[in-house]
């Protein structure tokens, strides 16, 4: 393992920002930190990276107890979302920066950053000043920066959060190739469950300074331990008293096979998609209302549309997670309200 | 900046007019004019030779040279004083949390509200050689503050104190810490991230401050007129010069010594000016 974190806790007055944190982070692996905003998750980052000092706790970095080093001296590489670029030092004075420090000689430096911009694609913007690149350009320089001192972990804390949203995917793409080429231990924070599904070999689901769930992210989108992993990774509705996934649901035009009954009250057409948001029979307003997913093929050929009475059951073999509440309170339009914040 | 510009633009009316009509009359009355008569007076004297030769000359006086250098020694020490302590107290400010943090923050402006003259006096029962905390060690290794120089760097670094602390903590408050915690973890200790990423992006802001202390600095007269002697050869600064020539009815070397003064503060106003700008690109 290359980063042990054992019983991490921080507190900002009466705020748990981490309750007692155990977590084991692979060596060579893509690890991403995953959960809502003020969730736990930069902050265990910036502890990991002695940028921030934990209540109580342990944190260890290939073999090193780190817990009492200063930043300087963990060995770890740290990216920010709003790049803290050096703003008075050309690009490839930044790159060098680390190693300068270091005093490694002239000739070995040039070679280093030369090496480092041909990697994030910047070699041409060598003598620019960060002022002059673009968000995606300097996140990208913020990376060789932090690579140039070849840490043992590189921590990216929320990267991409500060791009919009197109040079955020080529971006999230790059990365993988990136650690695909390099095999650097890599931890990046995130709120964005497509990102760590996308990017990372394994995903640390953290909420309210409690890890909720470990796994790859295959294991978390089909196993997902529970009703708050289930719901951040992907849309949920609640069908019967279970969290299930929208494009899990069957419908059927007639009652024979049995499922829910209900009528179709709205239908979105989203791309090749077909939002259905179906009213369960007896429910008397939109807080029970079951939202479907179908291709827009499938929803032609059953002939749906709003109105039209269906039966809904969960797909075989999909994940259902049952709510946690008693199946009468489910049936509350106010409780569910507050269960369709999750979708 | 730029949309401000629109607004202003946007709302050019007659009361737009009447209004830069009175502030420019205000000033040319309060300031422009009274100021262009020292000018005047220093180059064209009522009862004495007029021009530059015997303008130029009035300033080699050997008294008045005396004046200027100490003037510019006793700038140049409070200058450097409140440079390192106004970095550092900015940085003390803005960078850390603790108990007294506001008190602190007041009383570093404190010196701007409080009369330069009330400075003099406390500095004197303070620092005098037979009085204070220090008086008695300080008179008998020979060292005297008060009624000379070091008494009066000593009031002129405490009137000019909050000018280099005012134009610091904004700007650091503004870049925030990621530079600094990306240089940290980048391997550079609490040193180099100083004075390769702090100060780097502070510097103009400093400059600035340095700037306008000195100024303060170079004119600074109340304070001073306590804790110096005042005496030709004996502590008489430009400031004093100009008051002591004065009251001597040898109005040509006061009013010689007074634009100088006075265009050295604009020199002043042109570098700020000129400075400003690239504060704002940085």
């Amino acid at each position: 393992m290359s980063i042990e974190v054992r019983g991490i806790s921080k507190h900002y007055g009466d705020f748990v920002a981490l309750g007692d944190v155990d977590l084991s982070i692979p060596t060579g692996r893509l690890t991403a930190l995953l959960g809502p905003s003020g969730g736990g998750k930069s902050t265990l980052l910036r502890i990991i990276a002695g940028l921030e000092v934990a209540d109580t706790g342990t944190v260890e970095i290939e073999g090193v107890d780190a817990t009492r080093l200063p930043p300087q001296r963990r060995d770890v590489g740290f990216v920010f979302q709003h790049y803290a670029a050096f703003k008075h030092m050309t690009v490839a004075k930044n790159v060098a920066f680390g190693l300068e420090i270091r005093k490694r000689p002239k000739k070995e430096v040039r070679a280093k950053v030369q090496e480092l911009l041909e990697l994030v694609h910047l070699e041409q913007f060598a003598d620019r000043l960060p002022a002059q690149l673009s968000g995606g350009q300097r996140q990208r320089m913020a990376l060789a920066r932090a690579l140039a001192v070849e840490p043992k972990v590189l921590l990216l804390d929320e990267p991409f959060g500060a791009l919009d949203a197109k040079v955020r995917k080529e971006l999230r793409d790059w990365l993988r190739r990136l650690h695909d080429e390099v095999h650097v231990t890599t931890v990046f924070v995130t709120h964005d469950q497509e990102e760590a599904l996308e990017v990372a070999d394994e995903i640390v689901v953290i909420n309210h300074g409690r890890i909720e769930q470990v796994g790859s992210p295959e294991d978390l989108y089909d196993e997902p331990a529970n009703e708050f992993v289930m719901g951040f990774l992907g849309e949920v509705t609640t069908l019967d008293g279970h969290l299930v996934r929208p494009h899990d649901v069957q419908v059927h035009t007639s009652g024979e096979r049995g499922g829910v009954p209900g009528t179709v009250v709205r239908a979105l057409r989203i791309g090749f998609e077909v939002r259905l948001i179906v009213r369960p029979e007896g429910a008397a307003d939109e807080g029970s209302d079951v939202v479907v997913t179908l291709t827009r093929t499938f929803a032609r050929s059953l002939g749906l549309e709003v109105g039209t009475p269906v039966w809904l059951e969960p797909e075989q073999g999909a994940r259902v997670v049952p709510v946690r509440r008693a199946p009468a309170a489910a049936l509350d339009g106010d409780v569910l309200g507050a269960e369709g914040a999750l979708v | 900046m730029a949309e401000s510009t629109l607004t202003r633009r946007g709302r050019r009316g007659p009361l737009t007019y009447v209004l830069r009509v009175l502030v420019l009359v205000y000033l040319l009355l309060l300031v422009a004019w009274p100021v262009s008569l020292i000018a005047q007076r220093a180059l064209l004297p009522v009862d004495d030779p007029g021009g530059l030769g015997p303008f130029l000359e009035r300033l080699t006086e050997p008294s008045t040279v005396y004046a200027f250098n100490l003037t510019l020694t006793v700038a140049f020490w409070a200058v450097l004083a409140n440079t390192v302590f106004g970095v550092s107290i900015s940085l003390l400010l803005v960078r850390y949390r603790f108990w007294g943090r506001r008190a602190l923050s007041v009383l570093v402006d404190l010196p701007l509200s409080v009369s330069p003259v009330v400075v003099g006096l406390a500095l004197v029962l303070a620092y005098s050689s037979t009085r204070g905390w220090f008086g008695d060690a300080l008179g008998s290794v020979g060292v005297q503050v008060v009624f000379s120089t070091p008494g009066l760097v000593l009031a002129t670094a405490f009137v000019s104190l909050p000018l280099v602390v005012r134009e610091v903590v904004p700007v650091l408050e503004e870049i925030g810490t990621d530079a600094e915690q990306a240089a940290r973890s980048l391997g550079a200790n609490g040193r180099q991230t100083f004075w390769r990423i702090t100060l780097p992006s502070i510097k103009w802001a400093v400059l600035y401050g340095v700037v306008l202390t000195a100024a303060r600095s170079l004119g600074e007269f109340g304070a001073v007129k306590i804790v110096s002697q005042g005496a030709e050869f004996n502590g008489e600064t430009a400031t004093l010069l100009v008051q002591n020539e004065y009251g001597a009815f040898n109005e040509p070397a006061a009013y010689a010594v007074a634009l100088v003064l006075v265009l050295i503060s604009i020199i002043a106003l042109v570098v700020v000016t000129y400075l400003r700008p690239k504060e704002d690109r940085a």
